[in-house]
């Protein structure tokens, strides 16, 4: 990185910058590149054989499949979320709103067994779910579940601020030519906070991509079926298969860097988008 | 008879009023039926999804009774685990606060290149599964990592003890309060700190008394959040660990022991102590968001 300072009477740029940049590479870059170097003591035919094995394979497919789905749900879900909370005024409508939050806040344990053992056969839900025939706790359900739980807030939290600032002319506009209510919301609203919805939704995946507190105690973990990719990581490194748990490692690192380059893009054309519109 | 008059002049008030604003509220208005549809099924989805899991904590932590509650709490090892998780957050949240300190520092009081660079730098653990967060430890401190010889050869533990457990919560909650800091010194400019230092106050004196003070809502709401992941971090914790009772389980661990010896009450016990913590945490992450709205 090359550093370039402008003239500044404020004083400490060598010392902050030096240990932020000395901080920043013993915690985060330095490990990170550790995988990577120890990806790289593989062969590509050894790399391709273990990412190509039929358990590996499939609890990527799991993975992935699982979270574009929980995405989507919390897609949809959040936009009425969102909706409710900024065009409504009801009575408990901040009680709502702190609620979003709770998955955040929540440690991904607690909200493992919790799910768990609401969704058990013996559970408030898992019992009346069982009696339709419907096996949530310990399945690929579950994990659809625990996902969407924990993805939900970050749909809501990037729409929210932009609905909030989207200026009530344009509306007014299209109303005052004659457009029917749902036509602005489909071509005059919903283009307006389309770059948030995707952000949030790409922001969802990549949490539920990576997740693993809140998904373990639910899957039943069974390989094949109901294994995904972070738990076979921590399988192959109890079995001490490093190269194994370091490649899929670094398939599922490129995949979030990947996704972060792409939730970035997302927010700057949003951003350009807002600019654009004041 | 005479008050008849007058409350006449005060009804026909509202309809001036709407007169004057050509149906502006209605523009925006969706039919009743729709608008309670759409609260219908954010409050049902919420309920169902966020907050039944949340009560079910706490039921479950009762549901054998108070007295088992206790019990469960006392536990030695579960005490243990509730003395580590607060050593492991209390030092995560000093170091990750002044590397935030100075972070923020850096990139809101100078311009340099590369800066988006760096700032992007600094956000990436928020996208990187804690599983990969604790495995890149392993790979460098564990018995077969790059260093696992010599470490072992000097008898220094660090995968399966506190410092591996450190260097997991640290990379995991490395963001969270250097991205409270950052937009807000950005927007406050240098011209507080320049006056300061033109009238003759020190580098470090200006940074205490004018910096300190206009960042420190930020500060303390970084702080919370930083806190409250340390507490919870379960995954990256859990491949560095080793998971031995008593020693090296965490909080977080602890649940998973105990959940998976089937003792469920003393599980959703301790899990009650950190579902509280969460509930703590966004009461007065609200009130600070408040008080940072004011300031």
């Amino acid at each position: 990185m090359v550093v370039q300072r402008r003239r500044s009477v404020i004083p400490g740029f060598g010392i902050t910058m030096g240990t932020s940049l000395l901080w920043l590479s013993l915690i985060v870059l330095l490990p990170l590149a550790a995988l990577f170097l120890k990806t790289t003591e593989l062969t590509f035919s050894q790399f391709v054989g273990i990412i190509a094995s039929r358990r590996v394979l499939h609890a990527f497919q799991l993975s992935f499949g699982l979270s574009l789905a929980a995405a989507a749900v919390n897609l949809v879900f959040g936009t009425i979320v969102v909706w409710a909370l900024v065009r409504y005024r009801f009575p408990g409508r901040k009680l709502l709103d702190a609620v979003v939050d709770i998955p955040f806040a929540l440690p991904t344990a607690v909200a493992g067994i919790a799910l768990t053992n609401l969704y058990a056969e013996s559970g408030w839900l898992g019992g009346p779910l069982s009696q339709l025939g419907i096996k949530v706790a310990f399945t690929p359900l579950g994990i659809f579940v625990a996902l969407v739980f924990i993805g939900l807030p970050f749909v809501v939290r990037t729409v929210q601020p932009v609905l909030e600032d989207l200026e009530r002319e344009l509306e007014e506009a299209a109303a005052s030519l004659g457009a029917s209510r749902w036509t602005i919301v489909r071509r005059v609203v919903l283009p307006a906070v389309a770059p948030a919805l995707l952000t949030g939704f790409a922001l969802a995946l990549a949490r539920a991509v990576g997740e693993y507190g809140s998904v373990i105690f639910i899957a039943g973990n069974l390989p094949n079926v109901s294994e995904i990719a972070p738990l076979l990581i921590v399988i192959r490194l109890q079995e001490f298969r490093y190269a194994d748990a370091t490649a899929i490692a670094a398939v599922m690192l490129i995949a979030s860097f990947l996704l972060l380059f792409l939730i970035n893009a997302l927010q700057r054309w949003s951003e350009t988008r807002a600019g654009n519109r004041a | 008879m005479t008050a008849l008059p007058v409350t006449d002049l005060e009804s026909s008030a509202p309809p001036a009023c709407a007169i004057a604003r050509p149906r502006k509220a209605d523009a925006r208005e969706d039919p009743p039926l729709v608008r309670r549809a759409i609260i219908a099924v954010a409050v049902g989805f919420l309920g169902l999804f966020i907050v039944l899991p949340l009560i079910n904590v706490f039921a479950q932590a009762f549901a054998k009774g108070i007295e088992t509650y206790l019990s469960a709490l006392r536990d030695d090892d579960t005490r243990s685990a509730i003395h580590l998780t607060l050593l492991v957050a209390f030092t995560s949240v000093l170091l990750n606060g002044a590397f935030g300190l100075a972070a923020a520092w850096a990139i809101a009081k100078f311009d340099f290149r590369g800066k988006n660079v760096l700032i992007t730098l600094i956000d990436l653990p928020f996208s990187v599964s804690p599983v990969i967060a604790g495995l890149v430890f392993v790979l460098l401190f564990g018995l077969q990592g790059l260093f696992g010889a010599w470490l072992a050869a000097h008898d220094i533990k660090i995968i399966f003890a506190l410092p591996g457990i450190l260097l997991a919560t640290i990379f995991v909650t490395f963001p969270f309060i250097v991205r409270e800091l950052i937009p807000l010194m950005q927007e406050q400019g240098t011209e507080e700190e320049e006056a300061a230092l033109s009238l003759g106050a020190s580098g470090i004196k200006t940074f205490i008394r004018v910096t300190l003070p206009n960042v420190k809502w930020a500060l303390l709401y970084g702080v919370l959040l930083c806190n409250a992941r340390a507490m919870g971090e379960f995954g990256a914790v859990s491949v560095v660990s080793g998971h031995i009772r008593g020693e090296t389980n965490t909080m977080p661990l602890q649940i998973e022991a105990l959940y998976e010896d089937y003792q469920s009450a003393a599980a959703f016990a301790v899990a009650s102590l950190l579902a509280l913590l969460a509930l703590v945490t966004l009461i007065a992450k609200a009130a600070l968001e408040s008080r940072v709205g004011k300031d």
